[in-house]
Parts: C-alpha cells; sequence; structure tokens
C-alpha cells in the first residue's frame, strides 16, 4: 500500500498541494479526479519523484521515499512506479521496438538477445502488430502512442502503474481501448493502478477507488457508487459535469 | 539576476556531469553517434570559413606588406599566425556552435518540453548520463580536431592566392610558415579550441535542459544558446590569449 500523508506541494505563490492524504490500495485501480490545474498530475509527479514535495510523506513499503535524496537510492523508489506521460513522451529519436527495449537494459538483468521478443510480447499485450516496432513515434497516431508508452511502462514490470491522463485528446472509441487496456493490466499481471483522469466515463469503468481533488485537498475519496451518490455539491457538479455550481462560482470569485 | 540564475544552473549541471561520469557507466555508444554527428555537421561548413579566411588573409596581407620592391612579403606568416593561434578556434567554436551547439539545443530542449526528460528518469537513467555527458566528450574530441583541419584549410586558402593571385613562389609561403611558426603557437590554438568546446557543450546542454515552454521556448533557448556562445568565445578569446601569452604560450 501506498500512503500519502499530509502532502504539499507550492510553485512560487501558487499552493497546488495543500495537504493531500491518500492511500492507495494494492492490486486495486485509484482514479484522482479533478479539474485542469487541480495538482494532479503533480500529485503522481511528486510520487515518482520527478517533483520534490514541500511538505508531508509518501510512503512505500514503509519507507517514507520524499525523504530520501541518494541519486541511486531514488533511482531505487522510481523502480517501483511506472509512469504513462500524458502525451506519451517517446523518444523521437529512436523507433518504437527501441523506445519499448530502453528500460530494459537500465532496469532489468535480460540478455539484449532477447530484447526483441520482449518488445513484440509487451506491444502485443496492449494490441500492437509486431511490424508496429519498426515505425517512428511521429508516425504513430495518439492512441498508438499511448499504448506504446504503456508498452514500454509493462517492458520493466513496475509495481505500480501512475496514468497521466491515458484518455485525454483520444476519441470516445480509443479512450474505451484504453481504459480496457487498464483493466486488462490489473486483471492479468496484478498491477497496482494509480489514474488521473478527469474522464467520468473512464474513471466510473475502471477504478476501485475514486478521489476528487479540489483546492490541494482530496474532498471525497470512495468507491464509484459512493461517487455516484454523493451529495457534495462539488463532487455532484464534475461527475455531472455541469457548468452550474460551487466549482464555477468558485472560479469567478478568483 | 537571470545571468546569475543561469550560471549557477549551469554550473551545477557540469558538478552533476562530474557525479555521473564517475559513478555510472560512460554511454559510448551515444558519444560516437554524438562525435560523428557533431564533427560530421559542422565539417563541411568549418572547411569553407576556414578556407575563405585564409585566403582574405593573404590578400590583405599580401596588399599591405610589402619590400622595397613592392612585393609580399611574411604572408605564410602573417596567414598561419592568426589562423592557428586566433581565427582557427575561433571560427571552429563560433561554426560549431552555430551547427551543432544549436541543434543540442533543441533537441534536448524538445524533449524538455515533452517530457521526454523524465521519462528518462522513469527509466532507470537520467539525461546527465544518457543525454549531457556523450555530447560534452563529442565537443571535446571534435571541437579541437575540427580546428586542426580549419587551420589546414586556411593555410591552403592563404596559398592559393599568395602562389595564383599575389604571384607568392609557393616555397617561399611554406617558408615564411614553418620559418616563425613554434610547438607553443599549435598548443595556443589547442588549449583555446578545448575550452571553447567546453564552454558550448556547457551552454548548449544547459539551454537545453532548462527549457521550458514549448515551440516557442525551444526556439528562444536555442537562439540564446548561440548568441551566448559567440559572445563568450569572444570574450574569453581576449583573456585566455593574455592568459597564454604570460604564461609563454
Amino acid at each position: 500500500m501506498i500512503e500519502i500523508k499530509h502532502l504539499k506541494k507550492s510553485f512560487g505563490a501558487h499552493h497546488v498541494l495543500r495537504d493531500v492524504n491518500l492511500n492507495i490500495e494494492d492490486g486495486k485501480i485509484t482514479s484522482i479526479l479533478g479539474g485542469s490545474g487541480s495538482g494532479k498530475s503533480t500529485l503522481i509527479k511528486c510520487m515518482m519523484r520527478l517533483l520534490d514535495a514541500d511538505g508531508g510523506e509518501i510512503i512505500v513499503r514503509g519507507k517514507d521515499i520524499t525523504k530520501v535524496q541518494n541519486p541511486f537510492r531514488l533511482a531505487a523508489v522510481r523502480r517501483h512506479f511506472g509512469y504513462l506521460f500524458q502525451e506519451g513522451a517517446l523518444f523521437d529519436s529512436m523507433t518504437v521496438g527501441e523506445n519499448v527495449a530502453f528500460g530494459l537494459e537500465y532496469l532489468t538483468d535480460i540478455p539484449k538477445s532477447r530484447y526483441a521478443s520482449v518488445v513484440k510480447e509487451k506491444l502485443a499485450m496492449v494490441g500492437l502488430k509486431p511490424e508496429v516496432a519498426k515505425l517512428n513515434p511521429s508516425e504513430l497516431s495518439g492512441g498508438m502512442r499511448k499504448r506504446v508508452s504503456l508498452a514500454r511502462v509493462l517492458a520493466v514490470s513496475p509495481q505500480c502503474i501512475l496514468y497521466d491522463e491515458p484518455t485525454t485528446g483520444l476519441d470516445p472509441i480509443m479512450s474505451d481501448i484504453i481504459s480496457d487496456l487498464i483493466l486488462e493490466m490489473k486483471k492479468k499481471i496484478g498491477v497496482t493502478s494509480v489514474v488521473i483522469t478527469h474522464d467520468m466515463h473512464s474513471a466510473f469503468k475502471i477504478s476501485d477507488y475514486i478521489a476528487f481533488l479540489y483546492e490541494g485537498k482530496i474532498m471525497l475519496y470512495g468507491t464509484p457508487e459512493d461517487f455516484r451518490r454523493t451529495d457534495n455539491p462539488y463532487v455532484r457538479q464534475f461527475v455531472d459535469g455541469s457548468s452550474h455550481g460551487p466549482i464555477q462560482m468558485k472560479l469567478m470569485r478568483d | 539576476m537571470h545571468w546569475l540564475d543561469q550560471t549557477g544552473g549551469a554550473a551545477d549541471m557540469v558538478r552533476s556531469v562530474g557525479f555521473w561520469l564517475v559513478h555510472a557507466r560512460f554511454e559510448f555508444k551515444q558519444f560516437v553517434l554524438q562525435s560523428i554527428t557533431i564533427g560530421v555537421d559542422s565539417f563541411g561548413v568549418t572547411a569553407l570559413t576556414s578556407l575563405f579566411t585564409g585566403m582574405v588573409l593573404a590578400l590583405q596581407a599580401g596588399n599591405t606588406i610589402n619590400n622595397i620592391f613592392g612585393d609580399p612579403i611574411f604572408v605564410g606568416t602573417i596567414v598561419s599566425f592568426s589562423l592557428i593561434r586566433e581565427l582557427g578556434p575561433v571560427l571552429t567554436g563560433v561554426v560549431v556552435a552555430g551547427r551543432a551547439g544549436a541543434a543540442v539545443t533543441a533537441h534536448i530542449g524538445t524533449m524538455a518540453v515533452t517530457e521526454q526528460l523524465d521519462a528518462l528518469h522513469t527509466l532507470g537513467t537520467n539525461p546527465t548520463q544518457y543525454l549531457i555527458i556523450p555530447r560534452m566528450g563529442a565537443f571535446l574530441l571534435t571541437m579541437p580536431v575540427l580546428t586542426v583541419f580549419s587551420n589546414i584549410f586556411g593555410v591552403i586558402g592563404g596559398y592559393l592566392v599568395a602562389v595564383y593571385a599575389l604571384e607568392v613562389p609557393g616555397e617561399v609561403y611554406l617558408n615564411d610558415i614553418t620559418t616563425f611558426m613554434g610547438a607553443s603557437d599549435f598548443m595556443h590554438g589547442f588549449i583555446k579550441s578545448f575550452i571553447f568546446a567546453f564552454m558550448v557543450a556547457a551552454v548548449c546542454c544547459y539551454k537545453g535542459i532548462s527549457t521550458r515552454g514549448g515551440a516557442e521556448g525551444v526556439g528562444k533557448s536555442t537562439t540564446g544558446a548561440v548568441v551566448t556562445c559567440i559572445v563568450l568565445i569572444l570574450v574569453l578569446d581576449y583573456f585566455l590569449t593574455a592568459i597564454l601569452t604570460a604564461f609563454g604560450i
């Protein structure tokens, strides 16, 4: 289990995370909802230690990873996680195959002679043909980029995958395919997943638990059913996707 | 102050280079690829600019310094001294900064704004180990080599003008070079080219990794890297000349 306690992060005078408290259950999918700029990506970047938190704790396997400074121990901390970037962040100077195999060299003991078969296997897991390995990232559609990026994450067998808005920018069918893939990864390899999203359809479909991040704090945490039934006007407005409600009023006051 | 922040950031990057150079494996494949790219990218432009610089130096010298019979003298000496001690390293530095340095900043900058640098962290390596050290090594290897070629092409350009336009005998031109040039003159140029290489690599890599703000940011970083390199090369050149001369080099 990953425990996030009183996490704080600011950028200058802008307090993005004020006091985040959240537990991520092993082997479950936890979605973090929130509007644009609410700090969702900041939260998982702090978990991955791509950003340093200003305060609080992130406890992974009993150790607070926010205190780790040694570069080698930091690399070991990151080893727990796989990170699916919003735009894929594929290395555009490499082919798809080289992208998928990239982490094998640094994070596994798999011999180079087996890289091609691992690439083929991981591409198949995300529903891509082996021929895709020869393409350049610039030749891929948005959905394919996300799938290749997921294959790159899967190749290094992380214990927890952090998905940064996996369905953003995709058509509804491709969004559903990506949602199915996230579910499949949980079923097939039992990986813990944290999904940053504002796609309610996807969140309800895939999540075991949902957390709603608002004004730097978790306003509501529960099952999808809890979110469907909640009377909380902020969450209600977000779930319904309405322009009328307290969130808009707050924005107008700002 | 902005420039102070930038200098501090670049110094921090160089410190990180030192750390990862000692503690992580050297990305030899990347180093070779970058050496080829930087060397090949810059060779043609360096050769061409040096050739014409040598030619114009010979033309100016031939029309300025004459003996009592009006014949040009010391053309070879002036061309070789100017090139090997000054213009070779400076021109090469400027050309490499404009050609390969800009490409390095644009590449790393694009990686920064598309989260590819973060992706390196998530996949078990880091930008310093994977991108910066091989590129710094490539600049340090290729710039002194390119400077040697720059000197050769410049001397050839001077020879062509001296012999075919100024009618100076080829033996006299070459004799002017060998009589007055010493090992310390080559060392003077070599030390400069090495220091310029380090500076161009550090500026271009730092500008790349500190890029923010999408395509516009990449453009700004790239322009900033080239301008900073050119200004620093010209300023450093004066101080290096003063220091090296004081040490008798």
